[in-house]
């Protein structure tokens, strides 16, 4: 069985449609890339799927479980308190980190499972702490977000969402608010995941990365998936038009 | 030295009503003006722009006329008894300050960046959690510098209550020039809020090097 099943998720901002039909599905501790031009819809999926957004069409099914349906209207008019559940099953890793200013490093990581009670204030400290080694920030555990880099703030965010156990972990162009010196460092600890039994999602603009992690690529122009397949398929033999002339513009930029 | 003695006790005797005004407007509007704020950001468009109404007219007309309305209001309209002097100013200040509190709220709320509302709800939290244990420090940390601006006004905004013969420092001194002649006791009053103003102006920075351990 698939840990998620997007099916025929459409969403319109107005008149634009942004996400026109949009379908596929993923295994357990599997890694998708999603890759494409700037405007072709990845961020508005990754917000449907985390419920930031409501697709006006569509289901999103999590280990056999429908969590939304957008045909029948229905799931847009959800109650509060039932978005929050199912948002749980997602995470959210932003480009820009939105990590808590005020909150130190652990506070950062365990304010949402102490406000969520996800266990005793020990056990939450503790998880925190295990995190936060994982993410090589041992040291910068009770710094303030301002006072960390880029990519030791990115890396706190991940932790941040990790502690919250999801069953999907999304990231939303994770290195590309970084320095390009700084990217390695997350991209490394994103890596380092993919040991686990985490399964994610990763919008990503680093061509070697996404081949290297990748267990299946997905390539998005103009709110469709153009381009479907393992990254041999997609670097090797890229079929589409728009899928070689994105390649070879990457590639200048490299 | 025995008049300068008396007149400041009178005075004190004076800068007590005003700073019992000062601290009641304070403790009634900085609450009450969050939630105007929070009606004027209302997606419920009647209940918003009734309230940007009501700031709209708060903000246009003076105070004075604000603390005659309401004193002598109730009376002219309705013909009913009206309020005592001190709760009538009271409420006038209270209705004008929330308005302009609302004002720097919405400011600082509405400057918030949406990602940290967003980052929360990925991350389950209900609008209140949101709300209270991310967004609300970095208001205030914003809000600071206007707010304490405004403050200070109503240290001096309180010298307006005599209009309708609220017995505050202003008053109080000008009870020396029609009994005695004397004029410098109104002079001296400008110390007092000196002072006070003084000690405000101090506890606003030590709030602000509080916060300032973040940035954001
Ligand atoms: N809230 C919104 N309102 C209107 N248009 C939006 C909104 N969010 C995204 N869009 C539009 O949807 C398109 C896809 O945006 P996005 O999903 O951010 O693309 P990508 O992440 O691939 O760059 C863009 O044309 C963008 O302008
Ligand atoms: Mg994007």
């Amino acid at each position: 069985m698939s840990v998620l099943e997007v099916r025929n998720i459409k969403k319109s901002f107005g008149k634009t449609e942004v996400l026109k039909d949009i379908s596929f599905s993923l295994e357990k501790g599997e890694v998708l890339s999603i890759i494409g031009s700037s405007g072709s819809g990845k961020t508005t999926l990754l917000r449907c799927l985390n419920f930031l957004e409501y697709a006006d069409e569509g289901t999103i099914t999590v280990n056999g479980k429908l969590l939304y349906d957008g045909k029948d209207g229905k799931s847009k008019r959800m109650k509060e308190a039932e978005i929050r559940t199912k948002r749980l099953h997602f995470g959210l890793v932003f480009q820009n980190f939105n990590l808590f200013p005020q909150y130190n490093v652990l506070k950062n990581i365990m304010l949402a499972p102490t406000l969520l009670n996800h266990g005793d204030e020990k056990a939450i400290e503790e998880n925190a702490k295990k995190l936060i080694e994982r993410v090589g920030l041992s040291d910068k555990i009770n710094n303030y977000p301002c006072e960390l880099s880029g990519g030791q703030q990115q890396r706190v965010a991940i932790a941040r969402a990790l502690a919250l156990n999801p069953d999907i972990l999304c990231f939303d162009e994770p290195t590309s608010a970084l320095d390009p010196e700084l990217t390695g460092e997350v991209l490394k600890v994103i890596k380092s995941l993919k040991t686990g039994d985490s399964t994610m999602i990763v919008v990503t603009h680093e061509m070697g990365f996404a081949r290297e992690v990748s267990d299946k690529i997905i390539f998005m122009a103009d709110g469709i998936i153009e381009e479907f397949g393992t990254p041999e398929e997609i670097f090797g033999n890229p079929k589409s038009e728009k899928m070689k002339a994105f390649l070879s513009r990457s590639l200048e930029n490299i | 030295m025995e008049t300068f003695l008396n007149v400041t006790l009178d005075l004190l005797q004076g800068f007590g009503t005003t700073l019992k005004l000062f601290g009641l407007t304070l403790v009634f509007s900085l609450p009450l003006g969050l939630i105007f704020s929070f009606f004027s950001m209302s997606k419920f468009k009647p209940l918003s722009a009734a309230m940007k109404l009501l700031i709209w007219v708060i903000r246009g007309t003076p105070l004075m006329l604000q603390i005659i309305v309401v004193f002598y209001g109730p009376g002219l309209i309705f013909g009913w008894n009206g309020l005592d002097r001190f709760p009538a100013v009271l409420i006038a200040f209270v209705l004008n300050y929330s308005c302009y509190f609302s004002e720097i709220y919405r400011g600082g709320i509405e400057s918030i960046p949406k990602g940290q509302y967003e980052a929360g709800q990925v991350l389950g939290m209900t609008k209140t959690q949101i709300f209270f244990k991310i967004v609300l420090l970095q208001v205030i940390k914003r809000i600071i510098p206007p707010m304490s601006n405004e403050i200070i006004t109503l240290v001096k905004d309180t010298s307006l209550a005599r209009i309708i013969a609220v017995y505050e420092i202003i008053w109080s001194a000008q009870v020396y020039i029609k009994s005695a002649g004397l004029i410098w006791p109104l002079f001296y009053t400008g110390a007092f809020y000196l002072i006070f103003n003084g000690i405000l102006t101090v506890v606003f920075r030590k709030i602000e090097k509080k916060l300032d351990y973040f940035k954001g």
